[in-house]
């Protein structure tokens, strides 16, 4: 058994210890916020924060998980009450299929809690791990810029 | 459940609400809504029911048989069908790529969703409110001149409270009409609803992690399945140990048919580990091709058929007389869709019958191979789209479908095959190499008098059928020995008009990998052989490549872009390289490319500005301006949006992308060595779209990623007056390019 706290909830699960993190969120727990990419670290799909920092987790064993604060993209906000990260990436319009998306919005929420006015440059070094196909790269930086003004606004 | 008798009418009531809304209502309600069989209501093109019906509720459902593979023709075809309906969008319910449901409207491919399904659904809807104003003509006892419709609510000009409702005309009732080509359409100044950027529909559930991917459905009493491929492509499996997996807690069944292997369990975990654990004998097979000496086999690959898309005038003869002749060859790598989230599907077979959820941009067509597979008539097969990431043609869902079909088959249960990621980048269907000899030559004035290009591209065996399935060639199981690399030979033809040109493609017998079409098939490889050849030919004229091209054009449409571009991006007018281009460290340069798409329709022109070290020969591309002419727009920033995709994913593919391989296997099996662009590395982008309201809508997916290979490696000379030939242009091979000058 593994006890998990994720978006404020603890969950007790029945897993087998070494499964990586990413399987327990989107099989036992039916969040698809993180999504599976690649299983080796390389896409950051699959990303997640843990005590705040951003993580991928489609290696690290859930026992390793256990006693952290885990948060997913759910975990956030919801289409009803989007966090601000979330809405300035609906008005930049920074979607297409929208796959990686997780990565970026979980990199972006770690980066704005440490850097209250991050520069252009260091928004694209954070995300220089997370891959995306569709390229909508330039929309994903203009939507992190927007929500480091608004949430310099509303702190 | 639906039972296949169950009718159109019980659909649209009650149980069909499961299908419209499942993308948000969820797994269980895919489950609950699965039926195969009887199409539950017409799915032929000519019929107006199958693309629409109005419910009693006057929600407008649109069936559409074209697919979002998240170019945003979710919201674009929304927007088609509201204007000419006069419904707000908020109405419209799209339902897309079923097999039970939604028409047969071509594969989503060749930038087509608008410009064929999207006017396939514009006439269906005006065929549906002509015949609305009709019914409500009579109803209302007014002529048909003198109604007009709002929010679908037919009434009276000059007197709202003569009104009827669509819901009450038609609700919940069929039009038993055939689309009318005559139909009137909307004119195109009393759009209210296309041409706005309407926000994607999509987009705050994908933000927000509540939109239902592929791979996030789960059906009860599924299993888990991963699949073991040949560690040598062409490898027989002579022997399995299942010991090796023995008391890997959840694993239900190793699955062997011929060499085709599997592994089932109860949990993705356990099928990962035993996938991995697995002890399998294979025989040795060394069937490739030298990497190192891909475009000499390219080119020695035993030839099909010739074709000669153009010949005009007396090309040797002009050659002949020619003040100068200029020779060149071009290469353009093996690459990969490289789609994010690799491939997935689910099957439930039982009965004789089966349903499989995947991401195909090609339901239809799935429908029919699967059949083949599987030995079962295709009216026995449903196929239920559902998202994926972004695919860019035809990937590997198809094949993770046909491996949970067989699966499914095996296990008696629904079975759900998630690809790993080695499983896609090795297995996925690969977009072949392209080779390219061109011959041209110029007179006194600088002007092309003659123009000779040869083609080595792959042959198109089967017309009308898609890639067949890497798990019925495994397994031994009915499938057609095709070849399908699509239309690659578009685009071959330039556009120019020279007065003596000959274009000939070869067909080849074979091809190293399993091919298909990746985004902007052969257009792409074509235009960039065509555009960088035009640059050469400018330079040696001594002319300005912007000039050059204009001077050889006669089409008014691409003259626009072209001058429109060259403003846009403060174009520096002079002939090519750059003064001193031989001498700078960190090199700079511009350069400009143009396609007419297909040689038919959409128009793009770029300029790329670019970046060289010459130390570490590492290009950087700084900006891309880019001008677009792809007739009526339907969402300006759904425009935008794909162009600035083509613009950045082509610079991937022209800077990076080379699939690797030794005489095994593909040795290139993740993102470390088959590297794409990141963040750091993407361009700024800007551009000018030309909106022409009164003109077809074209696509727009792909044809701006034809003019991007072309205008880098034209930037690039005219920063280092070295020509790169090559793509990709790795640090390596530029450093070697420059090296091989200085």
């Amino acid at each position: 058994m593994v006890t998990l706290s994720v978006n404020g909830k603890s969950h007790r699960l029945d897993v087998e210890p070494d499964t990586p993190l990413l399987y327990v969120l989107r099989d036992s727990l039916g969040l698809h916020g993180p999504k599976f990419g690649c299983g080796l670290d390389q896409c950051a799909t699959c990303m997640v924060l843990m005590d705040g920092d951003a993580v991928r987790t489609c290696r690290v064993p859930v026992s390793r998980a256990a006693g952290r604060k885990i948060v997913t993209l759910e975990g956030l906000g919801t289409a009803d009450k989007p966090h601000p990260i979330q809405k300035a990436f609906i008005e930049e319009r920074a979607i297409q299929c929208g796959y990686c998306l997780n990565g970026m919005i979980i990199t972006a929420k770690a980066l704005l809690d440490k850097k209250r006015n991050p520069s252009d440059r260091e928004i694209k070094q954070a995300l220089a791990g997370s891959l995306c196909r569709c390229g909508v790269h330039l929309r994903v930086i203009r939507a992190v810029k927007r929500a480091a003004v608004r949430m310099a606004k509303e702190a | 459940m639906l039972s296949a008798q169950t009718s159109r009418r019980d659909f649209l009531k009650g149980s069909g609400a499961l299908v419209v809304g499942f993308s948000l209502a969820g797994p269980l309600a895919a489950a609950r809504a699965q039926t195969v069989g009887t199409p539950l209501k017409p799915v032929t093109l000519d019929e107006v029911d199958a693309f629409l019906s109005i419910g009693v509720d006057g929600i407008v459902s649109v069936f559409t048989g074209k697919v979002d593979l998240g170019t945003g023709t979710r919201t674009a075809l929304r927007q088609m069908a509201a204007e000419e309906l006069d419904v707000t969008l908020d109405r419209i319910k799209l339902i897309e790529g079923d097999t039970a449901l939604t028409p047969d409207q071509g594969p989503t491919w060749g930038s087509l969703s608008i410009q064929i399904g999207g006017v396939q659904i514009r006439q269906a809807s005006a065929t549906a409110r002509k015949a609305l104003l009709e019914m409500a003509s009579k109803r209302l006892a007014i002529p048909v001149g003198e109604l007009e419709v709002r929010y679908g609510v037919v009434r009276a000009k000059g007197d709202p409270t003569k009104h009827v409702s669509y819901s009450d005309l038609i609700g919940d009732r069929e039009f038993r009409l055939k689309v009318d080509s005559k139909a009137p359409l909307k004119k195109p100044a009393d759009y209210t609803i296309v041409g706005k950027s309407v926000p994607p529909v999509d987009g705050v559930a994908k933000v927000t992690g509540e939109w239902t991917y592929m791979h996030d459905v789960r059906v009860p009493g599924m299993l888990h399945a991963r699949v073991i491929r040949p560690p040598a492509m062409g490898a027989q499996l002579l022997s399995v140990d299942e010991s090796s997996v023995r008391g890997i807690k959840g694993l239900t069944k190793v699955v062997r048919l011929g060499n085709f292997l599997a592994v089932v369990a109860e949990t993705e975990w356990a099928a990962i580990k035993a996938a991995d654990q697995l002890k399998a004998t294979w025989s040795a097979w060394e069937g490739l091709p030298d990497m190192d000496k891909l475009y000499q086999h390219v080119r020695n690959t035993p030839i099909a058929a010739d074709e000669v898309p153009l010949k005009r005038g007396d090309v040797r003869a002009a050659l002949a007389t020619a003040a100068k002749t200029l020779s060149a060859t071009y290469e353009f790598a093996i690459q990969l869709h490289g789609s994010i989230g690799p491939s997935c599907a689910i099957a439930d077979y039982r009965d004789g019958q089966v349903t499989v959820w995947s991401s195909s941009q090609a339901p239809h067509w799935q429908r029919r191979e699967l059949s083949m597979m599987l030995s079962i008539p295709p009216e026995k097969i449903r196929y239920i789209f559902l998202d994926g990431a972004g695919c860019w043609g035809r990937n590997g869902h198809e094949d993770a479908a046909a491996d949970a079909a067989l699966l499914s088959r095996e296990l008696g249960r629904p079975v759900r095959v998630q690809w790993m990621r080695q499983d896609e980048h090795g297995w996925e269907p690969k977009g072949p190499p392209t080779l390219v000899d061109i011959r041209a030559g110029l007179d006194a004035n600088g002007n092309v008098i003659a123009w000779q290009s040869e083609f080595w591209i792959p042959r198109r065996t089967d017309v009308g059928h898609g890639v067949p399935f890497v798990a019925a060639s495994l397994a031994g199981l009915p499938h057609r020995d095709a070849m399908n690399p699509s239309t690659i030979f578009l685009n071959s033809k330039p556009e120019y008009a020279f007065p003596n040109a000959h274009v000939l493609v070869h067909r080849l017998q074979t091809t190293p990998f399993r091919p298909s079409w990746i985004r902007t098939p052969g257009r792409m490889q074509n235009t960039y052989a065509t555009e960088v050849m035009m640059d050469e030919l400018a330079a040696a004229a001594g002319a300005d490549p912007l000039e050059f091209r204009m001077r050889h054009l006669n089409d008014p449409r691409g003259l626009v872009v072209l001058k429109t571009v060259a403003n846009r991006a403060k174009w520096d007018s002079r002939p090519s390289p750059k003064k001193g281009a031989d001498k700078a460290t960190v090199a700079t340069g511009r350069g400009i490319s143009y396609i007419k798409y297909e040689n038919v329709r959409t128009y793009v022109a770029a300029v790329a500005e670019v970046e060289v070290d010459r130390r570490s020969g590492v290009i950087r591309v700084k900006k891309f301006t880019i001008a677009h002419d792809c007739g009526l727009i339907i969402n300006p920033d759904g425009v935008k949006n794909q162009i600035e995709g083509n613009v950045i994913q082509t610079v991937s593919r022209t800077l990076k992308e080379e699939l690797r391989w030794d005489r095994s296997r593909v040795t290139s099996l993740d993102w470390a060595t088959y590297p794409i662009l990141t963040f750091p590395e993407v361009p700024e982008i800007d551009m000018e779209l030309i909106n022409r309201p009164n003109d077809p809508p074209w696509g727009v997916g792909e044809p701006a990623t034809g003019v991007v290979p072309s205008a880098i490696s034209n930037a690039v000379f005219d920063a280092t007056g070295v020509r790169l030939r090559t793509v990709p242009y790795t640090p390596q091979r530029v450093k070697a390019a420059l090296g091989a000058r200085a």
